[in-house]
């Protein structure tokens, strides 16, 4: 970090050519922005994500053993995983965890969870219907929407093949 | 050997999210957006069933599982119900998920409050 030269603000503010006060500018802007190496936080995404479905398997495999057979021991880890991620999150631990594990904590299922519990809590102040019924849907809502439109064009597709006997 | 295969297939997956969002700063949901649609679209291609059988919750896990989920529901639903099947199946399939979060979301926001930002 910081092996060009350094650049102070001030020689910023007084530079007098625009053209070059730009470009100082910009060097001051990379230099106190702060630097997040790539392989660092896939790492962190690597073994957080992992073990997050390593947890999954375990419950799969768990539910299934108490008897339940594949599918819905796959929906009983959906609700186990959902559950104990809102739970970190209103206790603010999977905020935590966020901050190491980035994507790993995002792509599982229990992001999306995160996603919808984060502004319930957060908008708690401002009513039932305005503040949490409107803002839970924040991230859940764009989420459903596409998902549901996406599997319903392709449905729909799947459908037409069907009726013509190409599938 | 199916907690190696969840572990590593689960991490990489989750890896290669992480150079996306490094290096195109797209917002998390938009992330969540791609994950779902990718997942649907792997689904309706018939890869991520396969897949998926083969990494057990390594690819369930991950929102692109939930995807797969979503149009395997759109697909057995028609495949039961004929044309209904193509309103039916999605939300059928991805009710567990939806639900449960947001009646989880909704009890725990009576008994928690917003965390002082430090």
């Amino acid at each position: 970090m910081g092996n060009d030269k350094n650049v102070d603000v001030s020689k910023v503010v007084r530079e007098k050519d625009t053209k070059t006060r730009n470009e100082n500018y910009n060097q001051y802007v990379n230099q106190i922005t702060p630097k997040n190496s790539l392989p660092k936080n896939m790492i962190g995404a690597f073994l957080v994500g992992g073990i997050i479905c390593t947890i999954g398997q375990f419950f799969t495999n768990y539910y299934m053993s108490m008897g339940a057979d594949k599918e819905a021991a796959k929906s009983y880890n959906t609700i186990t995983l959902v559950f104990l991620s809102i739970l970190l999150t209103g206790i603010g631990i999977y905020q935590k965890i966020a901050k190491f594990g980035g994507a790993g904590t995002l792509v599982p299922i229990t992001g999306f969870a995160n996603s919808v519990a984060a502004p319930a809590v957060e908008y708690k102040k401002e009513g039932h219907v305005f503040g949490i019924g409107v803002n839970i849907f924040t991230i859940a809502g764009p989420v459903i929407l596409y998902g549901i439109f996406s599997s319903w064009v392709l449905g729909l597709i799947y459908y037409i093949l069907k009726q013509l006997d190409v599938m | 050997m199916e907690y190696v295969k969840a572990f590593l297939v689960g991490g990489a997956i989750c890896a290669l999210v992480q150079i996306l969002l490094d290096c195109t700063k797209l917002m998390p949901g938009r992330v969540m957006v791609i994950l779902v649609c990718t997942g649907v679209f792997l689904g309706a291609l018939g890869i991520y069933e396969p897949f998926a059988e083969w990494a057990g919750a390594g690819a369930g896990v991950p929102l692109t599982g939930f995807g797969n989920v979503l149009f395997k529901g759109v697909k057995d639903a028609i495949d039961k119900e004929g044309f209904l099947g193509i309103f039916k199946g999605g939300f059928t399939a991805s009710a567990v998920g939806i639900s449960s979060a947001l009646i989880f979301s909704y009890i725990a926001s009576w008994f928690f409050n917003p965390k002082m930002k430090s």
